[in-house]
């Protein structure tokens, strides 16, 4: 069940740098932790994130061992053009979300 | 040897003891770093929100007879006067939404720390954020409340440390590099930083008895919900920020 949350003005105006906060719920296991009875957890973490407007790419990340669960990824980028900014994330055991918000300029 | 020091320093300075008046009370928000404060703050970076989420799901759900929102509107306030005392137990917001469920939805209870518990409790007491806990000392409550103060003031555990020895003499100082709180259950469930998730009260009281090496009380425990209540008093007229998050 992947889920996400999106934070991003609907509206700017042309040029305007726009904050843009993502959250994705997963419990990033890093793959080092064992149980008590000693065996290994293996890792299941987010290992890509990207974001594109309207078709290019804008920002990318790759996600390792060390963060956090429910990773927060803020970025910020100019407001051009009307449009779809869309979010991608994958990671291990096929783990896949999508979503997309719009955004009007004026 | 730094640790022998501070338990020395707590054990002498425990000496003088006493609750801490009411004007002096602080959440263990203000004891928080920047960057932590923010995170409870922002409502979109709070991790919370997908219990929250799953909450408000669970909240509409029909679940055996009738969902939680066929009998019950808005649950303002509620969380604000829990543990309640019902015909001589004390029921904490957890049990009483399992009583919920099993008395009135015929539905089988939900674990104690299981997801969905600390879910539809976090959409519950969410709804009371912001609003002064109202949790009182009368006839009702007060055997439960004095066998909670009892527990807070008795030295247990392997380290022989009893809570207020911490949290009501030393709050402020530092513990292994954390500031001690003054233990306010202000924003339960919380968000914690060390648990990557959100977790009970009974949750981090468990972990403060394991601290001191005592065997901790089970989860929904009744000395567990006289402490939880004995607390809650404590910290009467102070906000709730229900989901909290805490390091």
């Amino acid at each position: 069940m992947a889920r996400v949350a999106i934070t991003a003005p609907s509206r700017a105006k042309k040029g305007e740098v726009i904050e843009i906060k993502t959250l994705a719920a997963h419990v990033m296991e890093n793959g080092f932790r064992r149980t008590q009875e000693g065996t290994l957890i293996p890792r299941d973490i987010i290992t890509q994130f990207a974001c594109t407007y309207n078709g290019v790419e804008v920002f990318r990340a790759e996600l390792y061992p060390a963060m956090a669960a429910n990773p927060l990824i803020a970025f910020t980028t100019v407001a051009a053009e009307s449009g779809t900014l869309e979010f991608k994330w994958t990671g291990d055991n096929g783990y896949s979300a999508t979503q997309s918000v719009t955004l009007t300029v004026t | 040897m730094r640790a022998a020091a501070l338990v020395l320093s707590i054990l002498c300075t425990s000496l003088a003891a006493g609750e801490i008046p009411l004007a002096e009370r602080r959440s263990g928000y203000e004891f928080m770093g920047r960057e932590t404060r923010a995170m409870q703050d922002d409502d979109s970076t709070n991790p919370a929100l997908f219990w929250l989420m799953d909450g408000e799901t669970l909240w509409n759900r029909k679940e055996g007879a009738a969902a939680c929102a066929s009998c019950h509107r808005s649950m303002a306030g509620v969380a604000a006067r829990y543990p309640k005392v019902d015909s001589g137990r004390a029921v904490n917001l957890e049990q009483q939404i399992n009583a919920c469920r099993t008395e009135r939805q015929k539905a089988a209870p939900f674990a104690y720390e299981s997801r969905e518990l600390l879910a539809l409790t976090a959409y519950v007491a969410r709804q009371s954020r912001g609003m002064p806990i109202a949790v009182e000392s009368n006839d009702a409550t007060r055997p439960h409340l004095e066998a909670g103060r009892e527990l807070f003031k008795r030295r247990q555990g392997q380290l022989n440390l009893a809570c207020t020895q911490c949290h009501d003499d030393n709050w402020g100082k530092q513990l292994a590099g954390t500031t001690i709180p003054q233990a306010h259950p202000t924003g339960y469930p919380i968000y914690r930083l060390e648990w990557q998730g959100l977790g009970s009260l009974h949750r981090r009281l468990r972990n403060c008895m394991i601290g001191v090496r005592a065997e901790p009380y089970p989860y929904g425990s009744p000395e567990l919900v006289d402490l939880e209540l004995y607390l809650m008093w404590r910290a009467r007229g102070m906000k709730l920020e229900t989901p909290g998050v805490r390091p």
